[in-house]
């Protein structure tokens, strides 16, 4: 069999990882039903409460505002989340499998393996976030009038880029700590979580987790995607924010499959590739 | 060229805060291209710790590995395409089936989807795993035809050398037999350099060119079947492997497949 040229190839194993994935999410569509339901729940139970802090607390609160405020939020959140859980658990996913010593001997290259999961990472993330925005949409009176939803697409889109390379990097986690590795994501993931301002202004923040907020990709693309829908910003006032965002994450991105490589190095060296936690 | 090299290869593994496990002890063996070349040992010997190494899935602490003349770790990618490894695990995303996790694999190999289609029809085919076992998941297949996928995904890109980690471990017999009949064909039809790892002295017997019998991280012995059954003979009669085994470590074989490989 005649040996493919090195780029074509590359791309083969790149959609390789894709299409598997793809595969696996059918094979799991009992689960994939059931996280579903259980985002769209959650999503909605927050939404709720911009309608209820308005009958709460009087006429001075403009229910759909916060409605529409809380929505935005927890849906940017849903989506930049999927992406870190994707990419950051490959690992792990694979040393459960019992598969990860098969991918890794493969002669694709880690940089591959990476993107491709990364691909599908996104294009998952966009389909389930816009099956739970459409869902949402059934359940209250969204004003969308005076939105920049071109603006909020390209804040989505360099958001993805930053959550791909906190994904890849603590994707590192796994590899180096095969028992202890998953937990450390899901509490980098809880930080994120509480210091981007999903539901509340990073302003309500005590001094110390405000700083921390700075560092959190998260912040920005919330922040931005409000900015464009509730406010209707387009891309004149948020090209700065925009450009140092997405810099931020091609860096992260690089820094992370560096940081990749050499836990791979380690994982090789200690024996830890194999074992499973 | 030797198919496989080995010279001074030493492994260890930190245990615990102080200790450490020797898993490989100065270990050397040339493999010529097209050979059956067999390592024998009990659980726990090194054997899944040079079959990982040269596979390019571990780093040795000290010594040379080249398989076709590339260096297992400054030339990896050059290695890994020219090596697989099957193991005694079935390294396959359980819900899917075996056209799936055939497709992802050979697309990792660089073979587009269509083609790896036809060739992993044409090998199960082959193989004789039934059609419609084809799209049902991993899961549902029985360990014997879990490792004839296994054998099928190695052999969708032929490779130069071909790793076998404990292949037949937990097969009943006839399943075992019909991998090594497997093994026997591949190689005769593709050419194709095995390097087995097994502790059934019998499979070692039957189907290696040559062994080589590990034993705490070193080997104290290497030859043919033939030769080393010779060297333990007595009074003209034909010694076993498990007579070779015993006189060259001084213990009795214990095949216990319990036990966690090293």
């Amino acid at each position: 069999m005649r040996a493919p040229r090195p780029f074509r190839r590359e791309l083969i194993a790149t959609w390789g990882f894709v299409a598997r994935n793809i595969h696996l999410t059918k094979r799991y569509w009992g689960w994939e039903l059931v996280w579903f339901v259980y985002s769209l729940t959650s999503s909605l139970a927050v939404a709720y409460i911009g309608l209820g802090t308005e009958r709460l607390s009087g006429p001075g609160v403009d229910g759909n505002y916060l409605t529409l405020y809380l929505l935005v939020g927890t849906l940017v959140w849903s989506y930049l989340s999927q992406i870190f859980y994707v990419i950051s658990e490959m690992v792990a996913w694979e040393r459960w499998e019992g598969t990860i010593e098969y991918t890794f001997m493969a002669p694709s290259s880690r940089l591959t393996h990476l993107v491709g999961t990364s691909l599908f990472a996104v294009v998952y993330g966009v389909a389930r976030t816009l099956l739970i925005l459409a869902a949402a949409a059934l359940f209250f009176d969204l004003n969308l009038v005076g939105a920049d939803l071109g603006a909020a697409t390209l804040w989505l889109f360099v958001g993805s880029i930053s959550f791909t390379g906190f994904g890849i990097l603590a994707a590192v986690m796994p590899l180096l700590f095969p028992e202890r590795g998953v937990q450390m994501t899901n509490v980098v993931a809880a930080l994120l979580l509480l210091i981007s301002g999903v539901y509340y202004p990073v302003e309500v923040l005590p001094g110390w987790l405000q700083f921390l907020a700075r560092v959190s990709p998260a912040t920005y693309v919330i922040r931005g995607m409000r900015g464009a829908i509730l406010e209707g910003r387009g891309l004149g006032d948020a090209a700065r924010p925009l450009v140092l965002l997405f810099l931020g994450g091609l860096a992260m991105i690089v820094f992370g499959t560096w940081a990749f490589s050499l836990a791979e190095r380690y994982a090789k060296r200690t024996g830890r590739l194999k074992r499973s936690g | 060229m030797d198919a496989l090299s080995i010279k001074g290869l030493k492994k260890r593994f930190l245990k615990g805060r102080k200790g450490e496990v020797r898993a490989l002890w100065g270990i050397g063996l040339r493999v010529a291209p097209g050979e059956i070349y067999g390592v024998l040992g009990p659980n726990g010997s090194g054997k899944s710790t040079l079959v990982r190494i040269v596979a390019t899935l571990l780093l040795p602490d000290a010594g040379e590995v080249r398989v076709f003349g590339y260096d297992v770790v400054r030339e990896a990618r050059k290695v890994r395409e020219l090596i697989h490894r099957v193991s005694t695990e079935a390294a396959f995303f359980k819900k899917l089936s075996p056209m799936e996790n055939l497709l992802y694999g050979a697309r990792l190999y660089g073979i587009p989807g269509r083609i790896a289609a036809r060739r992993a029809r044409e090998l199960f085919s082959r193989l004789g795993l039934p059609p419609e076992r084809v799209g049902k998941p991993m899961e549902q297949l029985s360990r014997g035809q879990q490792q004839k996928v296994a054998i099928a995904r190695a052999f969708l890109h032929p490779p130069r050398l071909l790793l076998l980690d404990e292949p037949t471990t937990g097969l009943d017999p006839r399943s075992k037999r019909e991998v090594q009949e497997l093994i026997l064909e591949l190689r005769e039809r593709e050419g194709t350099t095995v390097f087995l790892t097994t502790h059934d002295m019998d499979e070692a017997d039957r189907i290696c060119d040559r062994v080589a019998i590990l034993d705490e991280g070193r080997i104290v012995a290497q030859g043919t079947p033939a030769a080393l059954k010779a060297r333990v003979s007595r009074d003209g009669a034909e010694a076993t492997m498990e007579e070779v085994f015993f006189a060259v470590t001084g213990k009795e074989w214990r095949d216990d497949e319990s036990t966690e490989a090293v």
